[in-house]
């Protein structure tokens, strides 16, 4: 799948993350901003990794900015950003 | 050497010797003993007319003495809103003095600014608390000496007993007069109580009044008194900032989760037998606690039960409990709102209590050991019930005690009350990153998904047994938050030692490492 448009799911709410995806033309770039980064910042990338991996998306920019969200809220919001993102590819 | 909770205590650092913790009342001074204190006398002709009273800061600082090495102390009845700590290190590091102990009842994120005296060595030591900034700043090394984390309690029980010396105690006072007469309740700057500096005024061998507002004698009601104030600075550099001081009005949570927990606390007290005639009750200002209060109300008006006394920290919850009669009086060391502040000015039953009656364990009697029951927080519980408040899962030190130690080793039913889970961290933990408060002095441990209760509890027949609460190990606790949060990555520390928690009595309940990320 590719990411073909820049959208956002999630918000700034306590337990939430708020992704941003844009396109890119060449690399995969993840950009993580975390309270927890000390204890969790590796985590929650590799999370949002895994799941762009499960889409085979190597392409584009992710731009999380977490106030603690838990591993099922990361994967809920990148799972309808990337919806969003690729919307020409569900059509 | 190990201490009775199992940490690894050093002998000594940076030349301090450290006595282990051995158990709540493990440890009692060999007898009755008088520390030093210095005795005042100012001639009649000076005070008459009126040479106690000084312009400046700089004034007072000069004709004490201020020198190298010496300890200072404040008070933090002014929280986010205290300019004074901050203006007196401005004219103290003009002054070329160094090698400081700050002796503060709390040091508060708005004192950022001393973050660079700690680095330039003008403040070496720091005894009380550090939330916020200056907290992280000792996590990483900044201070060069230690970082003496005391109770409310703790700290009246060390400068009354002389363990630590104040040489000059600065009390900011939103209200004095020519003679020394101090209270908090008057004022554009009105914050209360002023009893956090009681010991500081009785012990210091000098005390400075700051104030912005010099009223004709005698300034009453009559807070620290005359006999104990050595000068009077009448400034016009505001000592604080109203907005910061005290908030508008403490408003209850309308986190639903909060809200949950907080009406299971009522089941816990309820099902121990604590809601009854001549109950006593301390609640802090945070949301569970603030909460808990309103459904305690509920549940005393709907049972037609009347307590004997409350304890704040006073917010207006307790305000509005204590004019609905449902307790014959407030003791009060703090006030958190303007409700709190105008209720201690005009209600007699409203009584303004110094730190050592509060909560000093080594005294002839103090409030805290009469409470039925306190409800508290934590940012760390672990299996053996240990509680965490100074130190984040993180590492970082961001918080003080405050009461914490000492209300929950006096009152009969003891409660932490928390989400389980905050920023996807769990708060009960296998080891908790710091130990604040020992697991004997707490019973219970209430979240949004069950109920814990410590086994060596006297109440553990009666809270288990209640059918409503959904009872859990802490084990179960762990383990279900752990399954949401997944396992995090262990935090890396340095062998520099920054900080040394004293339990109430002095002992030493655990040590805080410099961070090394």
């Amino acid at each position: 799948m590719d990411i073909i448009q820049t959208v956002k799911a999630g918000t700034l709410e306590s337990g939430d993350i708020l992704i941003t995806i844009s396109p890119h033309d060449s690399e995969l770039i993840i950009e993580l901003e975390t309270p927890v980064e000390s204890l969790y910042g590796e985590k929650i990338k590799q999370e949002i990794l895994d799941f762009l991996s499960s889409l085979e998306i190597t392409k584009g920019v992710i731009k999380a900015i977490d106030k603690g969200a838990l591993e099922y809220t990361v994967l809920a919001r990148m799972e309808t950003a990337i919806n969003r993102a690729c919307l020409e590819e569900f059509e | 050497m190990k201490n009775a909770i199992d940490r690894e205590i050093p002998d000594e650092v940076k030349g301090r010797k450290l006595r282990p913790f051995q158990g709540n009342d493990g440890y009692l001074p060999e007898d009755r003993f008088i520390p030093a204190t210095r005795m005042r006398a100012h001639s009649s002709s000076f005070v008459r007319q009126k040479k106690k009273v000084l312009s400046s800061l700089k004034e007072a600082l000069v004709k004490v003495g201020l020198k190298d090495g010496m300890t200072l102390s404040f008070h933090h009845h002014f929280r986010g809103g205290d300019n004074l700590m901050n203006h007196a290190f401005e004219i103290i590091q003009k002054m070329g003095v160094k090698d400081l102990t700050v002796n503060a009842s709390s040091v508060q994120p708005v004192h950022s600014p001393l973050i660079p005296l700690m680095e330039s060595k003008v403040i070496t030591n720091i005894e009380g608390g550090a939330n916020g900034a200056p907290g992280e700043a000792i996590s990483r090394g900044k201070l060069d000496g230690l970082l003496t984390v005391r109770s409310h309690g703790g700290r009246a029980r060390a400068i009354d007993s002389g363990d630590s010396h104040i040489d000059i105690a600065i009390i900011g006072a939103p209200t004095a007069d020519f003679m020394g007469n101090l209270n908090g309740t008057n004022g554009r700057y009105a914050c209360g109580p002023l009893g956090y500096a009681w010991p500081d005024a009785r012990m210091a061998d000098n005390v400075i009044a700051v104030t912005n507002e010099l009223v004709s004698f005698p300034n009453y009601p009559v807070s620290i008194p005359m006999t104990l104030v050595d000068w009077v600075v009448h400034t016009d550099v505001p000592i604080g900032d109203p907005k910061g001081i005290v908030s508008g009005t403490t408003r209850i949570t309308k986190d639903p989760m909060r809200l949950k927990i907080a009406s299971t606390v009522i089941d816990v007290l309820d099902s121990a037998g604590i809601i009854k005639e001549g109950l006593t009750f301390q609640s802090g200002a945070g949301g569970i606690s603030l909460a808990s209060s309103y459904f305690l109300m509920e549940e005393m008006l709907k049972k037609k039960i009347k307590g004997s006394w409350a304890m704040g920290g006073s917010t207006a919850a307790l305000v509005d409990m204590l004019d609905r009669g449902l307790f014959d009086y407030l003791l009060d060391v703090q006030a958190f709102d303007v409700t709190a502040v105008n209720s201690l000015r005009n209600n007699p039953r409203h009584i303004e209590i110094g730190a050592s009656c509060y909560a000093s364990p080594f005294n002839a009697a103090c409030a805290v050991n009469l409470l039925d029951t306190i409800v508290l927080g934590a940012t760390e519980v672990d299996l053996n019930f240990n509680a965490n408040t100074v130190t984040e899962s993180d590492g970082r030190i961001l918080h003080g005690i405050g009461g914490h130690q000492d209300t929950s080793s006096g009152a009969e039913l003891s409660i932490l009350a928390f989400p389980l889970i905050r920023g996807r961290v769990s708060v009960v933990v296998d080891n908790v990153t710091t130990v604040v408060t020992p697991g004997e002095s707490i019973d219970v441990v209430v979240t949004e998904r069950g109920v814990a209760v410590n086994p060596s509890s006297k109440h553990f027949d009666e809270i288990t047994n209640n059918k409503r609460l959904n009872i859990k190990s802490m084990e179960e606790l762990k383990n279900e938050a752990l399954k949401l949060t997944g396992p995090r990555k262990p935090i890396r520390f340095k062998d520099n030692i920054v900080g040394v928690i004293e339990n109430r009595d002095g002992t030493v309940l655990d040590v805080i490492y410099e961070l090394a990320d």
